[in-house]
């Protein structure tokens, strides 16, 4: 498990653009934001919650098509089926690796972006810890759609489809909890539910991702 | 005779055949019926006026859009578990029907929301998990059709609808969490004491009939296409091979 996971990690970082690519692409999304909506201060200081959130959920979603689809290509993911370590951990240790190479950056830059966005200065806490509490459930749902469409030949469209509605549960719980840190309120609830989302996902969709995926080795 | 009996693609074609016309000609019954007497032989309501009667066609496909899902969610189990062939195909059947049954609710909400709360769309939990559940809907046709091989389309949508159960009743009430609501609470619920008047009850309760009718009918001819496709691909397949 620790192989895989350590392999996986040097080829995001190796074959280039693993960590750097979503951290510019939420730059981007983030820096976009105020062209669309103007650059006044209290307008961007109220969307900066949600926008945060959104940009970190489209660039958590950038790197999920390739998650499993060059390990199915080279026949390295029917190799993995059939090591004696259990498919599901397998699925552990990729969600972890991409939650390492894209959710963990994202969580430690999100705070630099806050600023850019005007975001109050009560919620930069609460926002890492709720992209920390956070990202990995992306990650795990990502593995969970990408186990779906690894032997599609363009899944990459159909798989923000698959997945996008399945990250709502997790943005409403995530933005709110920003949100109300950032008009003052207390904001340990949605932060629970955050959490609640996070371990539930971990604990039931890498069963049902490895199964996707044996249906798709069959 | 039990029910797995229909798991047979022969026994279910043979039984539907005779089936499937009474049960059109009842939900066309049911459904003329129901919306004659419920457009023209019911008072107006003293606040809404004559807008009240979209509620014949609102609230009939606002419940039949969650029940297809949950009979995606049932007949996904039975394929996943016994692989019976047939039930895969109604899974998949289901799916345009409901999603048009989603879009009529939402559409037709939004008719009457244009006058009655003056907007076309507002951020209610109940729009809300509306239109997620209608997103749920296009994953789900989605994937049926970007994979070729039957049975691995069949096994993939079965897992995607159980794991989009989950998250579709999450996000259910994580909107809930999110918005206030502006959406009327339930007002036909068997156990509840105040409920809508006995003169709009009536003729909703046919409608109601209607539209699961329909909807029986509708599932169980888009089965029986997809079945009779199903046998024309294998006599192609066996003529490829001779």
């Amino acid at each position: 498990m620790i192989a895989v996971l350590k392999r996986d990690l040097q080829l995001a970082i190796r074959a280039g653009g693993g960590f750097g690519l979503a951290l510019a692409f939420f730059l981007i999304v983030v820096v976009l934001i105020p062209f669309g909506v103007g650059p006044e201060r209290e307008v961007l200081a109220r969307i900066a919650p949600g926008a945060l959130w959104v940009g970190a959920l489209l660039a958590c979603l950038l790197s999920l098509d390739r998650l499993f689809a060059t390990d199915f290509e080279d026949g390295s993911l029917d190799l993995l089926a059939t090591a004696p370590l259990p498919l599901e951990a397998v699925i552990y240790a990729k969600a972890l690796a991409h939650w390492i190479s894209t959710g963990l950056p994202l969580t430690l830059a999100a705070p630099v972006l806050g600023i850019l966005l005007n975001l109050p200065g009560e919620a930069y806490m609460v926002l890492v810890v709720s992209l920390a509490f956070g990202t990995p459930a992306l990650s795990v749902i990502g593995a969970f759609g990408a186990a779906l469409t690894v032997g599609l030949k363009r899944g990459g469209l159909l798989l923000s489809i698959l997945v996008l509605p399945l990250y709502m549960p997790t943005l409403i719980f995530g933005a709110d909890a920003v949100g109300r840190a950032a008009a003052g309120q207390g904001a340990t609830t949605p932060l629970m539910f955050v959490a609640l989302i996070t371990l539930g996902s971990l604990a039931v969709l890498p069963f049902a991702a490895a199964a996707a995926i044996r249906v798709n080795l069959r | 005779m039990s029910l797995w009996e229909f798991a047979n693609p022969r026994k279910f074609m043979s039984i539907t055949d005779r089936v499937i016309g009474p049960v059109f000609v009842l939900a066309t019954a049911c459904l003329v019926g129901g919306l004659i007497w419920g457009f023209f032989f019911t008072p107006d309501d003293f606040r809404q006026g004559s807008t009240v009667k979209i509620i014949y066609l609102h609230v009939p496909s606002a419940m039949m859009a969650i029940n297809a899902w949950a009979m995606m969610l049932v007949t996904s189990l039975i394929w996943l578990i016994r692989r019976h062939h047939v039930s895969a195909l109604a899974a998949k059947a289901a799916a345009p029907v409901g999603m048009v049954m989603t879009l009529m609710a939402l559409f037709t909400g939004a008719v009457w929301g244009q006058p009655m709360w003056g907007t076309w769309w507002e951020w209610d939990p109940r729009l809300t998990s509306f239109l997620i559940l209608f997103l749920f809907y296009l994953g789900y046709i989605a994937l049926w059709s970007a994979i070729e091989d039957p049975e691995t389309a069949a096994d993939l949508t079965s897992i995607l609808c159980l794991v989009g159960s989950i998250f579709a009743i999450l996000s259910r009430y994580a909107v809930l969490f999110w918005n206030q609501g502006l959406h009327q609470g339930a007002s036909l619920s068997l156990d509840a004491e105040e409920n809508v008047a006995d003169v709009f009850w009536f003729p909703l309760l046919v409608c109601l009939a209607g539209f699961v009718l329909l909807f029986v009918a509708l599932v169980l001819q888009r089965t029986r296409s997809e079945i009779r496709l199903r046998r024309v691909h294998a006599i192609e397949t066996r003529e490829r091979m001779a």
